[in-house]
């Protein structure tokens, strides 16, 4: 494992993590580091455990078995100090989960005012200059019942960064939107990217991943099948089941 | 047989009295249904099965046994056993009666809120709480600005229901002689003989309310609506 130069750039640390739901072995012992300014895409078939895996690394799921370390702290043993770490690991999923009771501003400014106890005026001050990066400045107070996916998704994001967190987790961030909706979307996370976030991101857009990504995972059968740049990834596929499932996915 | 409504000259505030009381017995008793439903409906759904097996006990048990036994044994058998309910003086009413009464009705009808309110909860996305809680807030943070609001949105017609149940029903607590609609009715036909007029009054009184109750709530509803 290339993890020698700088021990303090680790900032995700996961052991052997196995996860199993009742006889089903979903994560079969998956081990890797993600460094600080990363950005990593997880490939790989339906089934495979991308979900699970990054479900685990906030612990929406709790592995059956192995640890992850988030600089340096377990998520897995976290006990009380959980939503503290949660707080740093932001997430964005599939179907945006925005409140639906809430308006945008409140989606955005609810977690910063209950959790790290923000002033509410800075807080919407905060949430309108983030707005106003995704290009959503005029929907402060549409409800998400009245947005489209992409502008969901896109708030859904601000959402996660109001918490200034350390990485962001992305579970196929465009898979429940509208082909003309997916690249407003990917603009915002490649932007966000380039800005030095430390990324996460299971996804199907290849050609997102080609470009953002600096390591792709090949996730296969509950393991990391493989672990290379996209070059490696892309150009020379070790694997017969990478080679096929790109054949795929490509066409 | 002819119709004679000219006792209503000399009796209709007992009517109008007797309808307040049940007004304001019916209001009680939904805040305690209400309130202790939301208890029970987080006990069932907690993860401390002890707790949740309680909840469901008492849901179970005060839905098989009849409202008038539990009323009677709040109202007799309690102060039999020494917990009695104490008069507050200078109210101008028997306390311990009506509190006896109040508590019974929302006792029981916590037992009803409590599936609905569950049911509700349930029925919010799991998504919104996953989304709250990657975010760092804590599973009360989460039920209390996430999930409860969205439950209370989707159960208000069938709180709305059980409130007008809850109307109709406390009918019963004439029987330990709360001076509500029903027993001012019974006061008002055993004094004038005039059992069918008193009871399609007493009849109309009634349905004034539970149809104004079940309106109001109809505009609340839509007015939800129309905010998210
Ligand atoms: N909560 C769960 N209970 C039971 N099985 C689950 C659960 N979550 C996921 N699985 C199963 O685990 C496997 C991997 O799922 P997932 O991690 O969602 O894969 P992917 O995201 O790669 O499509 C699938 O077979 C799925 O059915
Ligand atoms: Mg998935």
């Amino acid at each position: 494992m290339p993890d020698s130069l700088n021990k303090n750039d680790v900032i995700l640390e996961v052991r052997d993590l196995t996860m199993r739901f009742g006889k089903l072995d979903v994560l079969k012992g998956v081990n890797t580091v993600v460094r600080r300014g990363e950005v990593i895409v997880v490939i790989g078939a339906s089934g495979a455990g991308k979900s699970t895996f990054l479900r685990c690394l906030n612990r929406l799921e709790m592995p059956s078995s192995g640890d992850i370390l988030f600089e340096g702290e377990s998520v897995v043993h976290a006990g009380r100090n959980l939503n503290a770490l949660r707080e740093r690991i932001g997430m964005v999923f599939q179907q945006f989960n925005l409140f639906n009771n809430l308006n945008v501003l409140d989606n955005i400014t609810l977690a910063p005012t209950l959790v790290k106890k923000a002033d509410k005026a800075k807080a919407e001050e905060e949430a309108r200059a983030l707005l106003r990066r995704v290009g959503l400045e005029d929907k402060a107070s549409a409800f998400p019942a009245q947005l489209s996916g992409g502008q969901r998704q896109r708030i859904a994001i601000v959402r996660a960064l109001a918490m200034h967190p350390d990485v962001m987790l992305f579970d196929e961030p465009t898979s429940a939107l509208d082909p003309e909706m997916v690249g407003e979307v990917l603009d915002v996370m490649q932007r966000l990217a380039a800005d030095g976030m430390t990324m996460v991101v299971v996804s199907h857009e290849m050609g997102f991943a080609r470009k953002v990504a600096n390591r792709i995972l090949f996730m296969e059968d509950g393991v990391i099948a493989e672990d290379g740049s996209p070059e490696q990834i892309f150009e020379h596929p070790k694997s017969e089941r990478l080679r096929e499932f790109l054949s795929k996915v490509l066409h | 047989m002819e119709l004679n409504f000219s006792f209503l000259g000399k009796y209709w505030p007992m009517f109008i009295r007797g309808a307040g009381t049940t007004l304001i017995l019916s209001v009680f008793t939904v805040v305690i249904g209400l309130i202790v439903g939301i208890v029970l409906a987080l006990m069932r759904l907690g993860k401390f099965k002890p707790i949740s097996l309680i909840s469901a006990a008492y849901t179970e048990f005060i839905r098989g046994t009849p409202l008038m036994v539990q009323i009677f044994f709040i109202f007799y058998a309690l102060p039999q056993m020494g917990l009695k309910i104490p008069q507050i003086t200078g109210l101008g009413f028997d306390f311990p009666r009506f509190a006896s009464g109040i508590l019974a009705m929302g006792l029981n009808s916590a037992a009803y809120v409590g599936e609905i309110v569950r049911a509700g909860i349930q029925a919010v996305d799991k998504g919104q709480t996953e989304a709250a809680r990657s975010l760092g807030m804590t599973g009360w943070q989460t039920m209390r600005h996430v999930v409860l609001p969205q439950a209370f949105k989707n159960i208000l017609p069938a709180l709305g229901n059980e409130f007008v149940t809850v109307i109709k029903e406390s009918s019963i607590v004439m029987t330990i002689g709360i001076t509500e609609l029903m027993f001012n009715t019974s006061q008002v036909y055993s004094s004038s003989f005039r059992y069918f007029e008193s009871l399609i009054i007493c009849a109309l009184v009634y349905f004034v309310m539970t149809f104004t109750t079940s309106r109001l709530l109809g505009v609340m509803e839509r007015r939800m609506k129309r905010s998210a």
